[in-house]
This record gives C-alpha cells, sequence and structure tokens, in this order.
C-alpha cells in the first residue's frame, strides 16, 4: 500500500499496463517530455521511450483518429485529450467513428481504446476548462463513459477501462487530482465497469452523485445526520453504462432521490437517473426525485462560478426539502 | 492562384527558400536599408513606448498572479514588436480577431489593462472589450478564431467595406485542421485577411519540430494559393513592413497573407506552466539576446533617435497600471444576473425557473445564519 493522490494512482496504472503490455502505446498533447499538464503521465516517457509515450502534434481530431487505426491494428492506444473544453475537435472522430467502427464491421474490428481527460470546475479557471459534458459522451451509442472519485477506484478502473475491448471515455475530475489521499495498493487490480457504489448506506433518502461531487455530498450528508436525516450515497462511477440495479435498490429503500452533478441540468445524467428512478421505483416515491445540478448557461468564469459550483449548503437546502416533501 | 501584383517583399522571401525578412539584427544595425520603413522618430518613439508599456504591464500581471491576487494569465513577454506593429497598422475600422497572446494589439486597438485584468481576475465583462469597436473575444480553444476573420472578411467583401481583417494563431495551432481549413477558404473566397502566425517555439512543452515536418509555418500558406512571409518577429521594422505591405494588399483587394512572426515565447505559456520541465535556461538565455525591445534601443540609439527616460516612464507606467489593476481588483460585482441574463436575447422561461429556484435557495441560505 502507498499514499496516492488521483493524479499518482493513475500514473500507476498506466505504469502497470504499459509494463505488462507492450501493445499500448500512450500519446496526446505534452504527456511525453512534460508528462501532462497535470503530470498524469509523469516519467513514463523516461521509463518506457519516446515511441510508446509521445507528445504528438496540436490537433485533437488527429490524435483520436490515429487512435483508431491503432486500435484496429493490432495497439491499444491510450490517448489523452488536454482538457474536456478541448475534446470538440474530436468530436466528429469519436462519435462518427470510434463509436461506431464495431457495429459498422459486425465486429471484425474492435476498438480497445481509451480517451482520458481531465473535466469539472471548481477551479478557477479560464473558459473551456471548467465544463462537465459526461452526457454528451454518455448519449453516444457505443462508448462506455466512466468517472472515478478517489484514488483507489481511479486505479481499478483506469487497468479495467485499458483491458476493455471497447472504446473507454474515461473522464477525470481535476478539481480532486490532487485534493484528496488515499491508501492504494501498489499491486495489479481491476474494478468493474458499470458498477456503482453504495459510499454510505442511510434510510431517508438516496442521494447519487459522482466525481468531485462525491466529497462535497459527504460534506452535505455529515450536516443532514445532525439534523436526523440518515442518507445513502451512490457513486455513480460507470455513467454508461448506468447500474440500474443499484440505483432500484436504493430508491425503493428511500423513495426519495436527489441527483448532485456539475453538468447543466437539462438534458442531463440527472435526468437519465429520474428516469430510471421512474421506470425502477415509482410506486416507492415520496417525494420527486429531482436534479441539485448546474444551471443551463455557461460555467462562469471564477468570479461567478460561486453560483454555478454546487456547494455542501445547497446539497443538504435540497435534501431538507425532498425529507419534508 | 497568387497574383501576379504580389508586393515584391513577398517575393523576394520566398518561404519555400526558407528566407527571414528581417531589417535590424540583435545589435540594432539596419542590415537591410531598402526595407527601413520610412517612419519618422516620434512614430519610432512612439512604438517604443507601447512596446514597453506592455512589457511592463505583462511583468506586472505575472507579479499579480504569483501574489495570488489573480487567476491563471498568458504571459506576452518577447512577442511584443509583433504585437506593437500590428497594432499601428489596424485602424478603428479594422478587424481584430484575437488567439489569446496579443496584448499589445488590443491595447493599440483600444483596450485597457483594467478589463484584461479583470477578464484574468474571472470576470466576463472584462472579456468583452465592450468599447472597443471590431475587436472579438479571445479564443481559447484552438485556431477556431481562424474561421471567424475569414467569414468576417466575407463580410467586409460583400458589403464592400474598406475594412481589413487581422488574426492569430500559435506555432501548435498550426496543427489544427481548422487551420488549414480556414487558410483554404480564404484562398477561394480571396478575403482581406491577415493571418499571423506567431511562431514562439513551442506549444506549451511541444517545440516546432515536433509539430511540423515543414522547414517553416509560412510555407503551409503555398498550398492553399496565398502569399505567405517568415519575418523576423523580434524586429519592430520587419514586422512593421510586414503589416503595412499586408495591409495595402488587402485593402486594394489583393486577398489574405500569411505572416509567420518567427519569436520566442520568453515566459511560460500560462503562469500554471514550468517552462524548465521542457527547455534549458542557455536556450532562454540565447534568445533574451534578440528581445524586440532591445533591438529598438539599441537602433534608436544608434540613430539618434533615442530620447526617452526610460527609467521615469517605467515608473510612471506601474503607477498607471497598477491604479487600474486595484479598480479591477475592488470590483467585486459579480450579480446573479450575470450568470443567466447573457444566455440567450430572450430568456427561456426553463432558465427563469433556475435562477427563481437558485434563489430561493439563496434567501434560505440567508436566514439560516
Amino acid at each position: 500500500m502507498s499514499v496516492m493522490t488521483m493524479v499518482k494512482a493513475i500514473n500507476n496504472a498506466l505504469d502497470i499496463k504499459l509494463n505488462e503490455d507492450s501493445s499500448i502505446v500512450i500519446y496526446g498533447e505534452d504527456v511525453g517530455v512534460e508528462g501532462g499538464v497535470f503530470r498524469v503521465t509523469e516519467g513514463l516517457q523516461q521509463k518506457y521511450g519516446a515511441n510508446r509515450v509521445f507528445d504528438s502534434p496540436l490537433a485533437e481530431s488527429a490524435i483520436v483518429g490515429t487512435a483508431l487505426g491503432m486500435a484496429v491494428s493490432g495497439l491499444r492506444p491510450i490517448v489523452e485529450l488536454q482538457f474536456e473544453g478541448f475534446t470538440f475537435p474530436a468530436f466528429n472522430q469519436i462519435l462518427s467513428n470510434v463509436a461506431r467502427m464495431q457495429n459498422r464491421s459486425r465486429g471484425k474490428f474492435g476498438v480497445p481504446m481509451v480517451i482520458r481527460f481531465p473535466y469539472g470546475g471548481g477551479v478557477n479557471a479560464l473558459e473551456h476548462h471548467s465544463d462537465s459534458p459526461e452526457a454528451l459522451f454518455a448519449h453516444i451509442p457505443g462508448l462506455k463513459v466512466v468517472i472515478p472519485s478517489t484514488p483507489h477506484d481511479a486505479k481499478g478502473m483506469m487497468i479495467a477501462a485499458i483491458e476493455s475491448s471497447d472504446p473507454i471515455i474515461f473522464m477525470e475530475p481535476k478539481r480532486i487530482y490532487r485534493a484528496i489521499k488515499q491508501e492504494v495498493s501498489e499491486e495489479k487490480f481491476t474494478l468493474p465497469l458499470g458498477k456503482a457504489k453504495v459510499v454510505k448506506e442511510g434510510t431517508d433518502i438516496t442521494v447519487v452523485a459522482f466525481g468531485a461531487m462525491i466529497r462535497e455530498c459527504q460534506k452535505a450528508i455529515a450536516v443532514a445526520q445532525e439534523a436526523g436525516i440518515s442518507v445513502e450515497l451512490i457513486d455513480l462511477r460507470s455513467i454508461y453504462p448506468i447500474d440500474r440495479e443499484t440505483i432500484r435498490n436504493s430508491v425503493r429503500k428511500t423513495g426519495r432521490m436527489i441527483v448532485v452533478a456539475e453538468a447543466h441540468e437539462s438534458f442531463s445524467v440527472g435526468s437519465e437517473l429520474i428516469a430510471v428512478a421512474n421506470e425502477e421505483a415509482f410506486l416507492y416515491l415520496e417525494a420527486p426525485p429531482r436534479r441539485v445540478m448546474g444551471f443551463d448557461t455557461i460555467v462562469p468564469l471564477a468570479q461567478g462560478e460561486k453560483y454555478y459550483i454546487i456547494s455542501p449548503d445547497r446539497i443538504f437546502y435540497e435534501i431538507e426539502k425532498s425529507v419534508k416533501f | 492562384m497568387i497574383q501576379n501584383d504580389l508586393p515584391a517583399v513577398f517575393r523576394d522571401f520566398n518561404p519555400l527558400e526558407d528566407k527571414m525578412l528581417q531589417v535590424i539584427d540583435n545589435e540594432g544595425n539596419v542590415v537591410n536599408k531598402k526595407l527601413m520603413p520610412a517612419l519618422d522618430d516620434e512614430t519610432i518613439i512612439d512604438a517604443y513606448k507601447q512596446m514597453l508599456y506592455e512589457r511592463i504591464a505583462d511583468e506586472m500581471a505575472v507579479s499579480y498572479q504569483r501574489q495570488g491576487r489573480m487567476y491563471t494569465y498568458t504571459p506576452n513577454i518577447g512577442q511584443e514588436a509583433i504585437h506593437i506593429a500590428a497594432g499601428m497598422n489596424i485602424r478603428k475600422e479594422d478587424w481584430l480577431v484575437p488567439a489569446f497572446r496579443e496584448m499589445g494589439t488590443l491595447l493599440a486597438k483600444g483596450g485597457t489593462m483594467k478589463e484584461m485584468f479583470l477578464f484574468y481576475l474571472g470576470n466576463e465583462h472584462g472579456g468583452s472589450f465592450r468599447n472597443v469597436r471590431h475587436v472579438l473575444p479571445i479564443a481559447i480553444s484552438i485556431g477556431t478564431q481562424f474561421h471567424h476573420a475569414v467569414g468576417i472578411g466575407y463580410s467586409v467583401k460583400y458589403q464592400k467595406k474598406d475594412e481589413v481583417v487581422f488574426t492569430f494563431i500559435g506555432d501548435g495551432g498550426t496543427s489544427e485542421g481548422d487551420f488549414s481549413e480556414g487558410l483554404n477558404f480564404a484562398g477561394v473566397w480571396q478575403v482581406p485577411v491577415i493571418f499571423t502566425i506567431q511562431n514562439n517555439q513551442y506549444a506549451i512543452s511541444v517545440p516546432v519540430k515536433a509539430q511540423t515536418n515543414s522547414v517553416n509555418l509560412a510555407v503551409k500558406s503555398v498550398a492553399f494559393g496565398i502569399p505567405g512571409i517568415k519575418v523576423d518577429g523580434n524586429d519592430f521594422f520587419a514586422m512593421y513592413l510586414a503589416y503595412k505591405t499586408a495591409s495595402e494588399y488587402a485593402r486594394s483587394g489583393g486577398g489574405a497573407m500569411l505572416i509567420e512572426a518567427f519569436t520566442y515565447r520568453l515566459g511560460a505559456h500560462t503562469t500554471s506552466d514550468d517552462p524548465s520541465k521542457y527547455r534549458k535556461k542557455e536556450e532562454e538565455t540565447m534568445w533574451g539576446l534578440t528581445d524586440p525591445l532591445i533591438r529598438l534601443k539599441r537602433y534608436m540609439q544608434s540613430e539618434g533617435v533615442w530620447n526617452i527616460d526610460e527609467e521615469k516612464l517605467i515608473q510612471e507606467y506601474k503607477l498607471q497600471i497598477d491604479a487600474q489593476f486595484v479598480e479591477a481588483e475592488n470590483n467585486k460585482s459579480y450579480p446573479v444576473d450575470d450568470v443567466f441574463g447573457h444566455m440567450y436575447t430572450d430568456m427561456p422561461d426553463e432558465l427563469k425557473r433556475q435562477k427563481m429556484e437558485y434563489e430561493q435557495f439563496l434567501s434560505w441560505k440567508e436566514n439560516r445564519r
């Protein structure tokens, strides 16, 4: 065991896989010499050489499109897109090709690749560096979309993602890249993709969240506990496919659900989870399930971000409102 | 096809032969007398002052960020000759479609340091340059601005306006599809757009040689049928000549031009970046010898044009700039309306609902205290 941040845990996962599988290559902007702007790939080029870990020209569409070429011809590429706001030049490749190649070729060509990028707000960043576009990717058939909330999960999920035969969108909550430290095994381990985790059991209300919002929910839940409210917290971990079973069991038990996420609320993961709650637990509901999410606005720059970012206060407010409904 | 009336300087400095336009050398000596733009002393002094102002403002911005009084900032140091030469050729009615490292040109166009500071303090009002005509907000998504510039060029041509579009990109941006697509459209449409590649040698950590196998960046113009030229970006006179020539060409209906300004990012990519991870001190020192301010100053001194009390001027600028920073820093006003109010010309009911519910939360929070 060793104390790791999420950055370190992902780096460790990449290191383990590079070491055991020579078909893996890692590339993207600044990932080689510099080790990535967040240092997630630090030291890997020195260790595995510049033909396995390297800087690419600045062109996201080409980064993803060439990775598809590699993936259908025997390699397992892991590509980094520098920020969520810079994934969109690659969107055409992702939507029109990466997600479709397996189906289009009737299974002749699999696309074993991982597209990883930091996302999310709360870091006082410039525009295009604070967004949460998970729903945009989750809406594309053929992709799996996962988001860890702890160093331990990040490592196990990253190794599982690399070993998956499907294209995986691996979104990394940059706000907690270094904010959470945790004992993580240095050995290889995987976590099943597609499974949510019950972080804390409770009986009055289900709170579903993921990524950096788990920590904010935990703060709110401590306040709720003092107010005598028993909250069950679910870390979704996999955006697509969604873990219906865990949501069903929890909402049937508590009868209440709120979804906490940073993304714009309309047409979001929150909307999807409410559909699941309705479909799976309609007759058990005691309050309308609600989204506690970002506004349908551009994420404001630093001075206005306090309004947009979901605070523990706001989560507690919504928990209490639902319980008192 | 490139037209026959191509200005001589674009013919003489053929990027295919990797020639670079230069008027003065690092010592400030004139190396190409024939090409020295006819500028009177006052204009040259003004150019130096503008470059100095940008330099001081930039250093102060980095320092405010280091003091924790401002968020992430993108330094301009070393690239002032490009910015001011463009600024002196761009007219009020001309368009500026920036990337994000052209501060001197934004200032020349009428932007203020107060606005710059407000933007880097995390307030969108700072980035809008509301009172400056024909300036788009800075473009952080790399290369996307090229298309906007070409579209504006089409508008200008369609409306038969006497306007020229100045747009910028970095060396890294030339790898994006938008770079090539934009130049291609500009070539087909023959629009009055001056494209500048600020080749400062690095896209964050990635050097130009890892970005392209081309002999230089100006040469990329050739495939699109646009005149291109590689210019010493740290030579104010060379940059001035390039912009003057390109604007006259664009104004007279010649069409688009591509200028590679060969320069060096003396600072970090942003204040979050640490260049020591990917380049050597000796390299920075070597490029420091080509500093555009030092070169222009040496020229002015040897030509007897220099009449500036630089220390006094720096103190004056520092006071002015600090006053603007403090004004921006003291502006704490960021109402909730600023989050919602600018999304649509007519706010949809759905957004009104979200705002109302949020305000209910705010008043709950207030009462709870």
